[in-house]
């Protein structure tokens, strides 16, 4: 294919990709230009397959066929970010968003809606897009996408993830276009520097420098590489941009190979995403069948290539030495650096490797110039940046907003609050090498430097806000049983220093907990930060430590007095019965696996506290709320 | 290495031999040897750890290094039925240990283990990244998700019926 034929066939289907991409009474007179009336988008990314979507897609083309319908496009996208309302499906031209989407309610939608002459189905609608007085708000402006700024994620649900057709339409492709015709590897790199992008995956390491120190490198043979080993539990930003648009990474990937003078590329992925893994091969397939991969793309001369390569299930592999030993089919043990992987990579070559967040960035500053790109976000971290917002939040999903927006931006007006009316208490961001950022923090700025400072971390942006209801000594020990169990043993002070540190917030957790404990993490962390061999090891303390900088006290109930106040250690729990509130209906006591109950009808009962197991059951069971935790 | 009986078709080696076959020469091969071969028998024993060694020529104890190293790679049968719970952080503070609390409670093993029978095996994993859905349990690549321990017997019910 040469740079002319792929502007033809973008050219093909623009109108097509534009009706989803503008407001109502535009796209309506647009859709008149394209052989569909309407067009159903419906999400096939991880979330809302899981919530099966795929049954939801099923049935609307079944019905469509009864129907006879033969003008209504139905297209299986990526993500569009707000998973907790899966399946999620919109219409278009008029930007209707059903949510919680059933066969059956497709059934009716197609009925209903997509019928020549049909009517949105109101009730079916994500009920914030519906006004009081009865009128359909179009979703882009609802609160969850109104403070969004899409860039890395400007495709995911909005084009087929499996076309690249409709990839190529939307743009895929037209940076690599003029990139080979247009730019000398050098302009590049310096448009990237100049940018002033920073790597998504967690450090935050400036991508244009990255690019230069391969380029500088010695080597005939040198590599690019895509981390998409997202190991953060709670960040799925990466698996959502494999899964909804899955050529920008492998375009991307071609511009730096170009830019640096590699020629083969390998993007190493989780194997815990099997969607994402089978999309990007699809994708794989296609560009080379389209010229877009391998021998002379675009008719310019230059080759490249790319390979897949799947992990499994060692979270030490996101580091990126590591990647690199697995990659070459060893143990995914880091190394030493330097070298970096500058100057020694893959198979000990100079390789360049970014995460999948960062590349999704690339082709937009191709496009729109490093000028754009650094007009958004702060001082020091410019662009957007894509959040996976979980835990104790109504809208969980992934955000993408400009650096340095508020945290309370994200959580009140994206995130729709807390659920049940309870307190924000943190959010944890950067996983397990990251940490906490308290209630009286929550109109920070989000950026890197500003992260970093109290004590926490970017990371790769998973966000797990959490309530009073989270005990912050338990969740120290959640991450530190996820590093002492993901450490990979290689050197000493993460193999050991997890295990201990795990040892003491255990104590501390059973009411075992000592004063001198809390000296004894300090210097225990201390000493990791400083002498672990990679950055797991290295960040493993964070979460600890940042916990007990922001809730010193809990931590001090814990050990003096042998207290959770978020009422989640069990053991330091005990269950109590309110004698005013319990009606002696005996349920409770009869549900007590351990016979701990006793009371006779009518009349409160009570608990014995040294048969109680603290299962729980008798909270599940009693219907008057008279149980409590205390 | 793992103790239980081997018992390979001559198909399963067919197959495996022609896997081994089409990555031979390619830098790095060994990793997606082995997941092709767990796919293909299910887990990794030790009678095609060493047929992959000889016929890549690499050392049985590297071979054995990487098959260890990788929680994903198995050197032990798993049940007919494997269940996994998600632990990552968006289901664990939505309460995921008490679902795998509540499915170990129910098939009489703790995480990591199968059943006698070999029904059912059960682990645990870290994000599938079915956020939205927090706390879920995959059972045969089927994602249950927004659970409670109560929803853990109907759910398995279904599969041990079957």
């Amino acid at each position: 294919m040469t740079c002319e034929q792929l502007k033809k066939l973008a050219a093909e289907k623009a109108d097509l990709i534009n009706v989803r991409k503008i407001v109502r009474e535009q796209a309506e007179k647009l859709a008149q230009n394209t052989a569909y009336r309407k067009q159903v988008l419906v999400c096939g990314g991880t979330g809302c397959t899981s919530s099966h979507s795929l049954q939801v897609i099923e049935q609307l083309e079944k019905s469509l066929k009864e129907l006879g319908i033969d003008d209504v496009l139905v297209v299986k996208t990526g993500c569009f970010g707000l998973c907790a309302l899966g399946p999620i499906m919109i219409v278009y031209p008029e930007g209707a968003f059903y949510s919680q989407m059933t066969p059956e309610h497709a059934r009716t939608v197609a009925e209903k809606h997509l019928i020549k002459g049909g009517e949105i189905v109101k009730e079916l609608l994500y009920a914030e897009t519906v006004h009081e007085d009865g009128s359909v708000i179009p979703f882009a402006e609802i609160p969850f996408y109104k403070h969004q700024m899409r860039i890395a994620l400007r495709n995911c649900g909005v084009i087929a993830a499996e076309c690249i057709e409709e990839a190529i339409a939307a743009g895929d492709y037209s940076a690599l276009a003029k990139v080979l015709t247009e730019m000398t590897p050098e302009q590049i790199i310096n448009e990237i520097k100049a940018s002033g992008l920073r790597g998504r995956g967690g450090a935050g390491f400036p991508t244009g420098l990255k690019w230069q120190f391969t380029r500088e490198a010695q080597g005939d043979v040198k590599y690019v590489c895509c981390n998409a080993d997202e190991g953060d539990p709670g960040a799925f930003m990466d698996r959502s941009v494999l899964e909804g648009d899955p050529h920008t990474v492998l375009e991307a990937m071609t511009i730096a190979g170009y830019a640096i003078g590699a020629q083969e590329g390998y993007i190493y992925v989780r194997a815990e995403y099997p969607i994402a893994v089978e999309r990007l091969n699809i994708a794989i397939e296609q560009a080379r069948k389209f010229g877009l991969l391998g021998k002379n793309i675009l008719d310019s001369g230059f080759d490249f290539d790319i390979h897949v390569r799947l992990g499994a299930g060692a979270f030490v592999c996101g580091e990126e030495t590591a990647l690199i030993a697995s990659i070459e089919g060893k143990r995914g043990e880091p190394r030493p650096k330097p070298p970096f992987p500058a100057q020694s990579g893959v198979f000990r070559k100079p390789t360049v490797i970014n995460n999948v967040e960062t590349w999704a960035n690339i082709a937009p500053i191709i496009l729109n110039g490093s000028e754009w790109f650094a007009s958004i976000g702060t001082e020091k971290s410019k662009g957007t940046k894509v959040f996976a917002v979980g835990g104790k939040i109504h809208n969980v999903g992934l955000v993408e907003v400009p650096m340095g927006t508020p945290l309370r931006t994200i959580i009140y007006d994206i995130g729709g609050g807390i659920p049940e009316g309870k307190k924000f208490k943190a959010a944890q961001t950067g996983g397990p090498s990251g940490g906490c950022i308290p209630a009286t923090h929550i109109n920070i700025a989000m950026d890197f430097d500003n992260l970093t400072a109290i004590g926490s971390m970017m990371g790769s942006g998973g966000l797990i806000v959490m309530d009073e209801n989270t005990c912050m000594v338990d969740i120290a020990k959640f991450y530190l049983e996820f590093t002492a169990d993901e450490s990979c043993g290689k050197c000493a002070p993460c193999r050991i220093g997890t295990k201990r540190l795990l040892d003491l917030l255990t104590k501390i957790t059973e009411g075992k907990g000592e004063p001198e404990d809390l000296d004894k993490i300090s210097r225990l962390a201390r000493h990791m930060k400083s002498s672990s061999l990679c950055a797991l090891g290295q960040s493993a303390p964070n979460p600890v430590l940042s916990a007990m900088e922001h809730f010193g006290d809990e931590y001090m109930k814990h050990i003096y007095a042998k207290k959770c106040p978020s009422g989640v250690c069990k053991s330091l729990l005990n269950y109590y019965i309110d004698p005013d509130k319990c009606r002696g209906c005996t349920l409770c006591k009869r549900n007590c696996p351990v016979n701990a109950i006793s009371g006779e009808v009518k009349s409160p009962h009570v608990i014995d506290s040294a048969k109680c197991i603290k299962c729980g059951q008798c909270i599940a069971h009693c219907k008057f709320g008279a149980i409590e935790k205390k | 290495m793992a103790k239980n009986k081997f018992e390979g078709t001559a198909e399963q080696m067919n197959e495996l031999l022609d896997c081994i076959r089409a990555h031979s020469g390619e830098a790095g091969a060994l990793m997606p040897v082995l997941h092709e071969a767990q796919n293909i028998y299910g887990y990794l024993p030790a009678e095609v750890q060493t047929v992959i060694a000889e016929r890549l020529n690499i050392p049985l104890a590297e071979v054995y290094g990487v098959a260890t190293f990788y929680s994903q790679f198995s050197l032990t049968p798993k049940g007919k039925h494997r269940i996994s719970v998600c632990l990552g952080t968006a289901c664990y503070v939505k309460g995921s240990d008490k679902v795998l609390e509540a499915i170990e409670k129910e098939l009489r093993i703790s995480c990591g283990e199968s059943t006698p029978d070999g029904k059912f095996s059960i682990e645990s994993c870290r994000c599938v990244g079915a956020c939205g859905l927090a706390p879920v349990m995959i059972v045969d690549g089927e994602v249950y998700g927004k659970l409670t321990a109560k929803d853990v017997a109907g759910i398995l019910d279904k599969y041990i019926k079957d």
